[in-house]
């Protein structure tokens, strides 16, 4: 049976040669990461506007932030793709056409970065917006009464205060990030995931190929884990013990 | 801002939505509505009424389905993880990791052509009396939509146990219930109780994960959209439509978990 399961044959498909498609799998790879690293790293920048907006801004900007982070979290992210993906593309060049310039064809990773960077700021603006209320509010105004400037109170205080509060959330996000890249194949974008359907489409070696993705994608997983854990300890220190701290 | 909005009377929430910005931007939304629906091309969606009503009802019927069968694959797999032996325990973690750490996309593709390319070498397969269901698609997309379910909400349930306090369970025990007994009245509802509230955002992301499936041939409500895109070469509206159907299912559910949280007899300790 488990012969059956990996046939030898089958196993050397995996290997960096030519007959191989080993080398296709590692440049999907390589390309899911980039655009978990770029949607991640956008989507935390668009989630520290949107927690600032939230808690600071005026009504207007508290009830649109409001209706994004309820939409882009009541709507699978597939369909989200789907749309921001025509709709993004279709709306740049019909301004770029309205400017008088040509159409453009906007690169894949640029709009996969986009797209879930957009959907990644929804929950990034929640987690960052909860870690923020999580501050000793004596700390924001000590430092108010000091007379820092917003931007150094953000260096200075709010951030590193709300780290050990932001930390166990923004974790979930990345490991959210490195897998939801897996549905810009849908759009046919060349990542992990789609590279594997191809790979398994011409070689007919269905289980091998997707087993041989989920392994990576589960590595990608651990050692993520293992990471965190050590930013999250990092992150704590200096802090009294929880109740939840041994488990 | 949430805590404002748990105190205020029904009343006061209803001048909440009559501040001159909401009403501006309520004015704004309906114009943006009424632009869509005049402006865009809606002469489709009789032709497909029908068929997107199956979809929703598919889609409903497999949110309900695999949550039901998560749930109960949820408890053992949570409950071992606490008290069970080892043998138990760490294939029970073991089995949640790799579900959490791979992408449930990958993990129905895995299934779904993996397994199926697989089934046809295996004559006895072929002659036994699951073939017929083998050979279609929703077996494979509601086994792994439980099994995801059942992943997240091993590692929820796992957590829920432990918090549920020893003194609750040694009364129990001196009472003289025996172990199932005491897992039935007084370990498992109490776990579930503070379970729910991560149970309803859960839910909301199994709802999310159901359009994946339309990647295997079931034809959900995603599938009905991506077929009316394909044959009327329509792109926008029944993206938007469906975006629209997905935000209500979500409100029902998000309303009918709370009205269930209602129900919880105390707060618990």
């Amino acid at each position: 049976m488990l012969s059956a399961l990996f046939g030898a044959s089958t196993l050397e498909l995996l290997s960096f040669n030519p007959p191989g498609w080993g080398a296709t799998l590692a440049r999907g790879l390589l390309a899911s990461l980039q655009i978990a690293f770029g949607a991640y790293g956008l989507g935390l920048l668009i989630g520290m506007g949107g927690a600032y907006g939230k808690l600071y801004g005026g009504p207007v900007v508290r009830d649109l932030l409001e209706v994004y982070t309820t939409v882009v979290r009541a709507v699978p992210e597939l369909v989200l793709i789907l749309l921001l993906y025509y709709a993004g593309t279709d709306l740049i060049n019909r301004l770029l056409d309205v400017f008088g310039y040509a159409p453009i064809d906007i690169n894949g990773l640029v709009a996969g970065i986009g797209v879930l960077a957009f959907v990644q700021g929804a929950y990034a603006t929640e987690v960052l917006r909860g870690a923020i209320l999580g501050i000793p509010q004596g700390q924001i105004e000590a430092a108010r009464a000091y007379g820092m400037p917003p931007g150094t109170m953000l260096r200075r205080i709010t951030v590193p205060a709300m780290l050990p509060f932001a930390i166990p959330g923004m974790a979930n996000l990345w490991l959210i990030a490195t897998k939801d890249t897996a549905l810009l194949a849908i759009v046919g974008f060349g990542e992990l995931t789609q590279a594997t359907r191809q790979a398994a489409g011409a070689t007919k070696a269905y289980f091998t190929f997707f087993m041989a993705a989920n392994i990576l994608y589960l590595a990608v997983t651990l050692l993520s884990n293992v990471v965190l854990g050590r930013v999250e300890r990092w992150s704590r220190r200096g802090m009294p013990a929880t109740a939840g701290a041994g488990r | 801002m949430s805590e404002a909005i748990l105190t205020t009377t029904p009343r006061q929430r209803a001048l909440g939505w009559l501040q001159p910005h909401r009403v501006v931007l309520i004015a704004i939304a309906a114009a943006l509505v009424l632009a869509a629906v005049f402006t865009m091309r809606w002469d489709w969606l009789p032709k497909y009424f029908d068929l997107a009503v199956q979809g929703v009802w598919r889609t409903i019927w497999l949110l309900i389905v695999t949550t039901l069968l998560g749930f109960v694959l949820a408890v053992p797999l949570g409950l071992v993880q606490v008290t069970g032996p080892w043998w138990l325990a760490a294939p029970a973690r073991a089995f949640c990791t790799v579900i959490r750490g791979t992408p449930l996309l990958l993990q129905l593709w895995l299934l779904y052509y993996g397994l199926g390319s697989l089934f046809p070498q295996f004559p006895w397969i072929r002659e036994s009396f699951l073939w017929p269901y083998l050979r279609q698609a929703w077996p494979y997309g509601v086994l792994a939509l439980t099994l995801s379910y059942a992943g997240y909400e091993g590692e929820v349930m796992r957590g829920a146990f432990a918090g549920v306090p020893r003194g609750q369970l040694e009364a129990a025990r001196a009472f003289g219930m025996r172990r199932w007994t005491i897992l039935r009245r007084i370990w498992l509802p109490q776990a579930f109780y503070r379970a729910l509230p991560t149970l309803t955002g859960e839910t909301v992301l199994q709802l999310k994960a159901t359009p994946l499936v339309a990647t295997i041939t079931m034809v959900d409500i995603y599938a009905v959209s991506s077929r009316v895109r394909q044959e009327t070469f329509i792109t926008y509206e029944p993206l938007l439509l469906l975006a629209l159907v997905y935000l209500t299912i979500t409100g029902i559910l998000v309303f009918l978990f709370r009205k269930l949280e209602a129900r919880i007899p105390a707060r618990l300790g």
